[in-house]
């Protein structure tokens, strides 16, 4: 082994070290931003080295240099300027968009290695790059598909037709199968088919998939790209691809399960089961029991009199785009010496932590975002909760059993002196169940669009106190 | 000598995954989606072995192919780190102070002002005693 390549290699694992510890300093809010500068510096490092080793080489054509900086400049400003003009509330897709990229040249990079291998390729090898193409197709096209759920491009609703497990199994197989017989018999012919299998089967495994479970997909995805990551610097022989491969794999898997638990699913039942309806879903039914609505006045005149107010935003919030209205009222109630807090569930959004950067977004201070463990206890000691655009982690019925949400974790918002709910209608959430909230003598509903409502009550507030 | 060479990359995968578990298992719920956009910018890596294929690549389709990797994984990584630092910069713990107040005076007022209520009171000094 020459300097250069230890060199290289040692460059290589300060890379890997940066990422680690960029990824630990993001266990506050305020080291994140430090944490993603040392991710960035490792970056960095391990590209310079890499370009290092393309001109060491000395083996790249003059075609080769135009089309990679060319490659790189397009990708860079298609990049950077999405980076730049993203809507928060579209974060979602983006992250989505990113997966599906990242995916796909982690596939890409694998089917050059194997076209240009041809059949000298050695059996480990092709088992790398089988699982590198697999994993990587079902990534690029499902993370497309997510991203066109998200932006509303494909309906969020499950789609779905009969016998579409039967088709799904079979591409698996074909997928699969195919992989298996070219670790025996390289051909690049049938290494079509298998990526042609793999990015169907990306398609028929989302489009099944419902708008409420999108933060699971988008996790899982995640996952799935960092493994494809990994996979591509097992073929290439790359450390700094399969360190920073498996801990993209890590992050995904402990996100996917944490969402998942949150919406007391299965992994597999999402995979397989594909409900979990589309936004839209608003069954209207009236639950059984008497509902009491208020007033902008009323409204405002509990939450100007009360000592401690806790604000519930669910997704109806981001879809309403009213973060800076809520923020707006969180502010006047602030204030008035009211102390304010927000209940976040891990599923509020459309991805893991969504409705943080949204409040963040808004210049609500970090601080007041409570997680649901430790806001649970302080339901009891708020005068008034505010629920805005949230449902079914709100619906004390998920405390008994048999009912569609049992055994989820929910926001104990029943607990507090009093209720006010912002909702639209008496439409259902996402489980398509009454919510025994809403019944409760203690609970006010204001049906109204939570931007209006919001605003409403802010200035009604301020009426009230001058 | 192909196997033991594989056996090294698996085991550097393998106790990668567990450092991941571990680091990220750390994050707070408040972060999951800059974590999220973090975890997508380092899989931006894969830019290097966009670089390498290049190398490597001598007729069009290897062409073809090298561009559109090196598109995709340039894409990921620029963009994933931008986004990122986008998010994380609106991470605040207080309210952006507009020009001509004094936090510590809009933190006093309050306490003043919430007679009745320990814990704002509470709250609101121990935020202010904080750092920004």
């Amino acid at each position: 082994m020459s300097t250069f390549d230890w060199v290289i290699q040692l460059v290589y694992v300060v890379a890997a070290s940066c990422f680690v510890l960029g990824l630990h300093l993001m266990n506050t809010p305020a080291t994140a931003r430090r944490g993603n500068q040392v991710s960035t510096g490792g970056m960095v490092a391990a590209i310079a080295a890499t370009l290092a080793i393309v001109i060491h080489g000395g083996l790249i054509t003059g075609t080769g240099w135009i089309v990679m900086i060319a490659g790189v400049l397009v990708g860079g400003a298609a990049g950077l300027y999405s980076a730049r003009t993203v809507q928060m509330t579209a974060m979602p897709q983006l992250v989505s968009v990113f997966n599906a990229v990242g995916g796909g040249a982690a596939a890409l990079v694998g089917i050059h290695d194997y076209m240009r291998a041809g059949s000298s390729v050695s059996a480990t090898t092709s088992v790398t790059t089988l699982l590198d193409v697999i994993i990587g197709g079902v990534t690029f096209s499902g993370s497309i598909i997510a991203a066109g759920k998200l932006q509303g491009l494909i309906t969020s609703a499950p789609v779905t037709f009969r016998g579409a497990r039967v088709v799904n199994g079979l591409l698996a197989v074909i997928a699969v199968g195919f992989g298996a017989y070219l670790i025996a018999a390289p051909s690049a012919g049938l290494l079509t088919i298998v990526i042609v299998a793999s990015l169907i089967f990306g398609v028929s495994m989302v489009m099944p998939i419902g708008g409420a479970d999108m933060p699971v997909v988008i996790s899982l995805l995640n996952a799935f790209t960092g493994t494809a990551v990994a996979m591509a610097g097992f073929v290439i022989g790359n450390w700094a691809m399969i360190i920073a491969g498996a801990l993209v794999g890590a992050s995904g898997g402990i996100l996917t399960k944490l969402m998942a638990d949150a919406m007391n699913r299965s992994i597999r039942n999402i995979i397989v089961g594909g409900f979990g309806t589309g936004d839209a879903a608003a069954a209207v039914a009236g639950p059984g029991g008497s509902v009491q609505s208020i007033a902008a006045d009323d409204a405002a005149i509990q939450l100007a009199y009360a000592s401690k107010v806790i604000i519930v935003p669910g997704y109806g919030l981001a879809a309403a785009q009213a973060q800076h209205e809520v923020a707006a009222l969180a502010e006047v109630l602030e204030s008035r010496g009211v102390d304010v807090s927000y209940a976040i569930h891990p599923v509020a959004g459309r991805m893991p932590g969504h409705m943080n950067v949204l409040l963040a977004e808004a210049n609500v201070p970090y601080p007041l975002l409570k997680e649901m463990d430790e806001i649970n206890p302080e339901f009891s000691r708020a005068d008034v909760a505010l629920v805005v655009g949230a449902n079914d982690v709100t619906n004390p019925a998920a405390r008994r059993a048999g009912t569609a949400i049992s055994g989820m974790p929910i926001l104990d918002v029943d607990h507090a002196k009093s209720i006010i709910v912002v909702k639209r209608s008496m439409g259902h959430g996402y489980a398509g169940i009454d919510n025994e909230l809403y019944v409760d003598p203690k609970t006010s509903m204001y049906f109204a669009d939570a931007k209006k409502a919001l605003a409403d009550m802010t200035s009604a507030v301020k009426t009230l106190v001058g | 000598m192909s196997y033991p060479a594989l056996l090294v990359d698996v085991s550097i995968f393998v106790l990668s995954l567990w450092v991941g578990f571990e680091v990220i298992s750390k994050v707070p719920a408040t972060l999951h989606t800059p974590l999220m956009s973090a975890a997508n910018s380092i899989h931006g890596i894969v830019l290097a072995g966009a670089m390498l294929i290049a190398v490597t690549a001598h007729d069009a389709v290897g062409y073809v192919i090298a561009f559109l990797a090196a598109a995709f994984a340039a894409m990921n990584v620029v963009g994933g780190y931008v986004v990122t630092g986008r998010m994380l910069k609106m991470f605040r713990r207080r309210p952006a102070v507009q020009a001509g107040t004094n936090p510590e005076a809009v933190t006093a007022a309050r306490k003043v002002s919430a007679p009745g209520s320990g814990t704002a009171a509470a709250n609101g000094s121990s935020r202010s005693g904080q750092t920004a």
